[in-house]
């Protein structure tokens, strides 16, 4: 695999990332593997701020001219701020996956969920062998 | 370039020209334009050369190879056309009272039991106009069917990640919500995970048999019967009808509800040459609510039966009963064909599609389900050849418009990577389905040797690689001067 899988991040399987941030807010994205597998994106479905999701809930939808995903949500918690910025310029995500391609944030309602998530090998391990 | 792009005042088409004007009286003055409208002003020939020349940049089942994954891309015979244009069949007025209507009315009665005994269904309704809204009155039926029941908790629907993307959304518009089940490496739907899903929220699965992977489902009868059990009902996605036509009957794998596209298995035109019929059959249970007007006979008469023969119908789904010139072409088709003509769709659609994967494999591609008997499509997945020469399945699609071919399926299934969804169909002959290796075996060729050929392909027809990622993001559908 050619990307990157920066260390400092947390990952799950359907490879969805997480960034704990110093105000105790989740950040969450799709990785830059999950982005150069759907191609380029033309659309994406954000979650609306406010809402309560359980970990594994579909909480957006990234659409390209392959195919359209379900992004799950990482972590149990509540959306407290949505990038706007992906409505008009979805490419950003596969411009810039971990940094201003980040999707939503949330306040966790039980931040130990985060021990179970992968940590960057394991991730670029699964990612290897997934192959989709 | 549009016909307005080649306007010229003052030119005229004499023969496109109203005989004589027509008569307007009775309609109020406000209503009637001042100005006439803005249409194209050209003679006759630049008529006839404008729409000549948009015919030939046609990519079409006439003119080439059509090899569409799941989308059953046959000959349409040209029979069906003209019998179905027979001028009392044309001339009929929808409203006419069926006392004028009984040779029609006798075809639409006798392509309900055709279908009805091919499927091993109870009963059908000819109503739905399309693959779609046969989907949205088979689940309409399902819901019907359990708040008859007065059994309201059912909520969901089970679709396999294999399945059409039109089933998940068939779900969604008819209020469920979906859940999706996992498939195995060898193409059967997992059953553990079945049970996993399955309870007294379960509503029912939407199942396509043969699967869009391009195998039989073997597990079938054991899946009728778990859900039967858990209270659910089977909905049969007929897409892939063509390969099991007139030799397995979904009916007797113990689905309750099936929609059949007319377009795909009986041959009528399809992509853009429909419009499409979807013929819904049901089991026993879900008869008292197909949708309306079906057609009766009581021995004598051929006769509309509506929501007052039917009260607890889901009702209509259009003003009158389907794409009537549609279903006169399938019910011509199956007239034609006959019990053991039927089968033999089945076997020479199978038999070609088989024929065909093991030419390719041979020829050096991998085959997504190498281990597993194909039905009448199968998957090839170019990941290889991604990985080590960076040429893609759309790469190799676009190539194949080059030689003459349409291309497969591609990117869909989405379980497949890279993947190439190939149905041949039963009326291609051998040296066709030969050709197309060729084709395939070239430009694997030049993938290895001059990769940039097929990577900017197309280069011979109309337009080149279109730039579908800006069409998507910047449509723009309007035409300006």
């Amino acid at each position: 695999m050619s990307n990157d899988v920066p260390t400092d991040l947390k990952y799950t399987k359907s490879h969805e990332w997480v960034r704990m941030d110093d105000d105790g807010i989740a950040t969450v994205g799709i990785t830059d593997h999950a982005q150069e597998l759907l191609g380029d994106l033309v659309f994406i479905e954000l979650p609306e701020v406010g809402t309560e999701l359980g970990a594994g809930a579909e909480c957006a939808v990234v659409e390209s001219v392959k195919a359209a995903s379900d992004v799950y949500s990482p972590l149990t918690g509540e959306v407290v701020e949505v990038n706007e910025v992906l409505a008009d310029a979805p490419e950003t995500i596969n411009q810039d996956a971990y940094e201003e391609g980040w999707i939503f944030r949330m306040r966790l309602a039980a931040p130990n969920e985060l021990d179970a998530l992968m940590d960057a090998d394991s991730y670029a391990e699964h990612a290897e062998s997934d192959e989709h | 370039m549009l016909i307005y792009e080649q306007s010229r005042p003052g030119r005229r088409a004499f023969a496109q020209a109203p005989k004589q004007r027509p008569a307007l009286d009775g309609i109020p003055s406000e209503l009637l334009r001042g100005a006439p409208p803005a249409l194209p002003e050209v003679s006759e020939m630049d008529a006839v050369r404008h729409y000549t020349r948009l015919s030939q940049k046609n990519f079409s089942i006439d003119t080439q190879f059509y090899p569409l994954g799941s989308c059953t891309m046959k000959y349409n015979p040209r029979a069906c056309n003209s019998l179905a244009m027979l001028p009392g069949l044309i001339g009929r007025h929808p409203h006419a009272p069926a006392s004028h209507s009984q040779g029609f009315l006798a075809c639409m009665f006798d392509l309900q039991e055709m279908l009805k005994d091919v499927t091993g269904m109870r009963r059908v309704s000819l109503v739905p106009a399309a693959g779609a809204q046969g989907e949205f009155a088979g689940v309409a039926m399902i819901r019907a069917y359990h708040e008859a029941r007065g059994d309201k908790g059912r909520n969901e629907i089970i679709v396999p990640d294999a399945a059409h993307g039109t089933n998940p959304a068939t779900a969604v518009m008819c209020g469920y919500k979906v859940r999706e089940i996992p498939t195995l490496d060898d193409g059967d739907v997992d059953v553990e995970a079945l049970k996993g899903v399955l309870g007294p929220q379960t509503a029912g699965i939407m199942l396509t048999n043969p699967s869009t992977l391009g195998v039989f489902e073997r597990k079938i009868t054991e899946i009728a019967r778990l859900v039967h059990e858990a209270g659910g009902l089977l909905y049969y996605d007929g897409a892939n009808l063509n390969a099991i036509l007139g030799k397995v009957r979904p009916g007797d794998m113990g689905f309750d509800v099936i929609h059949m596209n007319l377009h795909k298995t009986f041959s009528t035109p399809h992509g853009g040459g429909g419009p499409g019929a979807g013929p819904v059959g049901v089991s026993e249970r879900l008869v008292p609510f197909l949708p309306v007007p079906m057609v009766g006979f009581d021995g004598h008469d051929y006769n509309w039966l509506t929501a007052k023969e039917c009260p607890q119908t889901i009702g209509k789904l259009s003003a009158f009963a389907g794409n009537a010139g549609v279903l006169l072409r399938a019910y011509i088709y199956a007239r034609m064909l006959g019990r053991e003509g039927m089968a033999r769709v089945a076997e020479y659609a199978t038999l070609n599609a088989n024929y065909l994967a093991k030419r390719l494999s041979d020829a050096g591609f991998d085959l997504a389900y190498p281990r597993r008997r194909a039905t009448h499509e199968f998957i090839v997945t170019l990941r290889r050849q991604a990985k080590e020469l960076d040429v893609s399945a759309m790469d190799f699609a676009k190539r194949l418009l080059d030689l003459g071919y349409h291309a497969p399926t591609t990117y869909f299934p989405l379980l497949v990577p890279e993947c190439l969804l190939i149905e041949p169909t039963e009326t291609e002959a051998m040296d066709a389905l030969d050709g197309f290796v060729e084709a395939m075996v070239r430009i694997k060729g030049e993938a290895e040797a001059t990769p940039e050929v097929v990577k900017t392909a197309p280069h011979t027809l109309p337009v080149r690689r279109l730039d579908d990622v800006r069409a998507a993001r910047e449509l723009d559908l309007r035409w300006q001067a």
